[in-house]
């Protein structure tokens, strides 16, 4: 399944400035496996022992995967998965 | 350093107060590389508390994508302290991810009198900056004629 996956500024550094970039899988965490081997380091930016950072947010789609199974979210063949930094603090 | 016209200024302070004892939050999008404030999108805080904020993850899509079409940046991240002063938390610094933004930070524990300040922050590290507040841009600071206003 090729999904396009958005790459939010701060994370460019690992996809050579690229805005967007494909991959593929048939769940996300499939999906980010598949980036950081074209894409090393980004993994590690986006998952933390097993789940997802809580410093970033995942979207398939338009939906937040957090409330769609998370790492297991399921992607079909041309979804479009968006990264962008959580903006959150106290 | 932080160049903002008032008028922005005002409407965080605004937002702040009336969304006090809770945190209000928002984001002011300028031209991508400008480095100025321009339009300013107050935010909903998805935890509605007195003593954290986070954005709501779909209208952060949805308002970052118009950014992205409009080749906007977030020039400016505010949220308010409610009981503490203006200075960037623990949990501030750990989400701070944007070398580029200006994060505002406006107290409103006083009720007569707020605090409003602005920092980098850059891979942990916390640099305030100063805030010169404009009335327009265009004639920030007009002076004499042979004193060009560009920055």
């Amino acid at each position: 399944m090729a999904v396009t996956v958005s790459i939010p500024t701060i994370l460019r550094t690992h996809t050579g400035g690229e805005k967007s970039v494909d991959a593929t899988g048939t769940t996300l965490a499939e999906v980010i496996d598949d980036l950081e081997a074209n894409h090393a380091g980004l993994k590690g930016r986006l998952v933390k022992e097993g789940t997802l950072h809580r410093f970033v947010n995942v979207y398939v789609n338009d939906e937040d995967v957090r409330f769609s199974g998370g790492l297991a979210a399921k992607v079909t063949d041309g979804d479009n998965v968006t990264i962008l930094p959580a903006v959150a603090g106290g | 350093m932080l160049l903002i016209r008032r008028d922005l200024v005002d409407a965080m302070v605004a937002h702040a107060r009336r969304d006090h004892p809770d945190e209000a939050c928002g984001v002011i999008a300028g031209p991508e590389g400008s480095d100025r404030p321009e339009r300013l999108i107050e935010m909903a805080n998805a935890e509605r508390s007195p003593t954290f904020y986070r954005f709501d993850s779909s209208e952060q899509l949805r308002v970052w994508r118009q950014m992205d079409a409009a080749d906007e940046a977030p020039v400016v991240i505010y949220h308010s302290h409610t009981a503490t002063e203006a200075y960037p938390s623990r949990t501030d610094i750990s989400y701070a991810s944007e070398p580029d933004t200006h994060y505002v930070l406006v107290s409103t524990r006083d009720e007569s009198q707020h605090e409003l300040r602005s920092y980098r922050i850059v891979d942990g590290l916390v640099t305030e900056e100063p805030v010169d507040v404009v009335e327009s841009y265009m004639f920030a600071h007009t002076g004499a004629d042979d004193v060009p206003d560009c920055r």
